[in-house]
């Protein structure tokens, strides 16, 4: 398949491989940020091939495994109500919220559906004047893009009875609280394309400067992979710190400026809370107030529900790259897939998942 | 109703899964760890006996000198009418597949419908046509039936159970038990076309593709192979979680290690596009037309080319071996030539966000 072959080629792998092993002479810690980039080292063995001086550390960027407690628990809350139609991608319905979790809600009688685009949610409203039609709209930068455009059709459409519970979070002010912590221990890290692909990276450039820290933008393929990695060991090699864009096939500077507007037209950048994290500042988007009849937290009044999150999972310090998912006790025994006790292990892009699966 | 007051979920001594949920989840009929973890703990500890415990597609038994194989599958795929094939077709020739799994010759089969107040008579006769040509095909027969009607909103449309009964083949044995290091894996053609044609046909989840259902009977592939070779060891076909499940399936029941090859696994393009495009792994994607072989290394090449010449077969192609090393384990060379784990599905396959 044009695109896929070439970037999976046992060849290519081979040669970054090597190039990476005569060119690293130190040991260097590399953050993948994003959480498809960690499933696809985790499912090529990539870290099995690398020169152990080369560390790998896998990043928050799962927008399934950050997204907090209380928002999952007000998730559950509306999908429970009666007359509401609860729609999601299909990774989100496993996460575990405080007590339960949106399958849960499924097998009691809620009615939860799994849709692949936002403006299938907007369908559903449609088709379904007397119930309240709910998105759970997850993600990152990537995702923001289709979900503001679903708040705009449905104005557009006068759906009034199509909301979204807005959770989307924003990749460069994680990088920078993860490189602002004093336990931090990444020196470069590879960016994720695809949020590139909307944002564009210069966004990136004063973070690389002040943290003096290479941020190479790379893409999700083994091949793409690899070459970052090479690509930020050259850097780190050579005492630089730029941004570089690995994944140029996709990603421009500027991004895509229809897709900015639309954000900015529709979101409003605010504190969010990250699951195993904490609150980061400045990131994360809730809806403008022009768009607040289609904000759920306000149309079913759940902005009151607050949770902390169960002391026994170490996902925070697993997202923060602190630790590695095996350094958990609970790892593999208590925790597994089909009975996650924190969200790492849900999705497929959640680092502690794909350990398990890739990885014994 | 003794049993059911004994039956006290809080007391129930079963580790983790089932008493994480007091209801039943789609994942438990997914095929994975939760479905075997539901049978094992539920059923299997309950209806304990020899034939059972063997946890095989089908029972084998003797009777008066002649082995039988006995097995029972219902479906409820929805959409009923998918690319490819009808919920009638798949109820024919899933358990004409699991007899065949068992080394038997298909013989006769029971049909179970179960349907909604309201369904259409033409659709309920579309699917009967479509359940002929497909006993017609495998060369069995239908002859013993029941049917049921549930008030509008207790079912979905129609539910089929089939059992079949076949004649296992004089002079081999087909059991997991038999595979052993240096067995060869052989596969029937390519993979995930049933998963992926349903998925591509499912309500809300709208792409456009080609993808048709694999759905055939293996039964005339099986006959095909037995003829050149009487030391296939194990026959599986990889419906719901895939080649993966199968494969670890095989691993733990034989206490084997398995190596795969990414690279010798046929997959069409349109299938691992959208693959790709849902976040699906081919490996733990249903197939209804398939079959998995582990054949005595010596006439694995044999047994490829009976396939190779059968046209229900003629994509087939050996994807690896039994080892001695990491017993029940299922390690695979991907694409780059690393190796890694594969492991048994979890749960319910989730289309990733992004």
């Amino acid at each position: 398949m044009k695109y896929l072959d070439e970037y999976r080629d046992a060849k290519a792998a081979q040669a970054l491989i090597q190039k990476i092993k005569s060119t690293s002479k130190k040991s260097w810690v590399i953050m993948e940020i994003c959480g498809g980039q960690t499933h696809t080292i985790l499912k090529y063995g990539i870290e099995e091939l690398l020169p152990t001086n080369i560390t790998l550390v896998h990043g928050p960027g799962c927008p399934v495994c950050v997204t907090p407690l209380e928002m999952i628990d007000k998730a559950i809350a509306i999908a429970s109500l009666k007359d509401v139609i609860f729609t999601s991608y299909g990774d989100m319905l496993r996460v575990p919220g405080s007590k339960s979790d949106l399958l849960n809600v499924k097998a009691n009688g809620g009615d939860v559906r799994m849709v692949y685009s936002p403006l299938d949610a907007l369908k559903i409203s449609e088709l379904n004047p007397d119930k309240k039609v709910v998105f759970f709209s997850v993600g990152f930068e990537t995702t923001a893009p289709p979900n503001a455009m679903a708040v705009v059709e449905a104005q557009r459409r006068k759906l009034n009875n199509f909301s979204i519970l807005c959770a989307h979070v924003l990749v460069p002010p994680a990088i920078e609280a993860l490189l602002s912590s004093r336990e931090s221990r990444i020196q470069a890290f590879l960016a994720a394309g695809h949020v590139c692909t909307v944002m564009g990276y210069s966004e990136y450039i004063p973070i690389s400067k002040e943290y003096n820290t290479p941020i190479v933008v790379t893409g999700f393929e083994p091949v793409d992979i690899l070459q970052g990695i090479l690509m930020a060991v050259q850097q780190l090699e050579e005492s630089r710190c730029e941004v570089e864009n690995q994944y140029s096939r996709s990603v421009r500077l500027e991004g895509n400026p229809i897709a900015k507007k639309l954000l900015t037209e529709t979101f409003d950048i605010v504190d969010r809370k990250w699951r195993g994290i904490g609150t980061i500042p400045q990131s994360g988007y809730r809806l403008k107030e022009k768009y607040s009849s289609f904000d759920a937290e306000k149309i079913f009044n759940v902005e009151y529900i607050t949770k902390e999150e169960s002391p026994l999972c170490i996902a925070g310090e697993v997202l923060q790259g602190l630790k590695k998912p095996t350094e958990c006790s609970a790892f593999g025994t208590l925790c597994k897939p089909e009975s996650p006790l924190g969200a790492p292990m849900v999705s497929t892009e959640g680092a502690c998942a794909a350990y398990f699966h890739y990885h014994k | 109703m003794e049993q059911n007051k004994q039956f006290n979920i809080d007391n129930y001594s079963c580790p983790i899964p089932i008493t994480e949920y007091d209801k039943v989840m789609m994942a438990h009929g997914g095929g994975g760890t939760l479905s075997h973890q539901l049978i094992e703990k539920m059923f299997l500890s309950q209806f304990d006996n020899e034939l059972l415990n063997m946890q095989h597609d089908g029972s084998v038994f003797e009777i008066g000198g002649e082995r039988f194989a006995f097995t029972t599958d219902s479906y409820v795929v929805q959409p009923i009418f998918f690319p490819g094939g009808d919920i009638g077709e798949l109820a024919v020739n899933g358990t004409v597949n699991d007899l065949a799994m068992c080394g038997a010759e298909p013989i006769y089969l029971s049909a179970g419908f179960i349907l909604e107040e309201g369904f259409p008579l033409e659709d309920l006769w579309r699917i009967t046509l479509s359940m002929k040509k497909a006993a017609e095909r495998a060369g069995i027969k239908i002859i013993t039936g029941d049917t049921k009607v549930v008030d509008r909103g207790k079912g979905d449309k129609i539910f089929i159970n089939t059992s079949g009964i076949g004649k296992v083949y004089p002079g081999i044995e087909i059991s997991p038990k038999n595979c052993k290091p240096g067995d060869v894996i052989i596969i029937s053609g390519k993979i995930a076309e049933h998963g992926m044609a349903i998925m591509s046909a499912r309500e809300g989840l709208e792409f456009e593709t080609a993808i048709k259902s694999d759905t055939l009977p293996l039964n005339l592939l099986v006959s095909a192979m037995l003829k050149v070779s009487n030391k296939i060891h194990v026959l599986r076909d990889p419906t719901r979680g895939g080649v993966a499940s199968t494969l670890n399936e095989i691993a733990s029941s034989a206490g084997v290690g398995i190596e795969i090859d990414e690279l010798a696994i046929l997959i069409s393009e349109e299938v691992r596009a959208a693959c790709e495009i849902l976040g699906f792994d081919p490996l733990y994607v249903a197939n209804e037309g398939k079959l998995i072989s582990f054949v005595e290394k010596d006439d694995a090449e044999k047994i490829l080319m009976a396939m190779k010449n059968h046209p229900d077969g003629k994509d087939a192609a050996i994807i690896g071996r039994v080892v001695s090393e990491h017993p029940k384990r299922v390690i695979m060379k991907t694409s780059i030539g690393s190796m890694r784990v594969v492991d048994m599905i979890s749960g319910e396959q989730l289309p990733r966000i992004c």
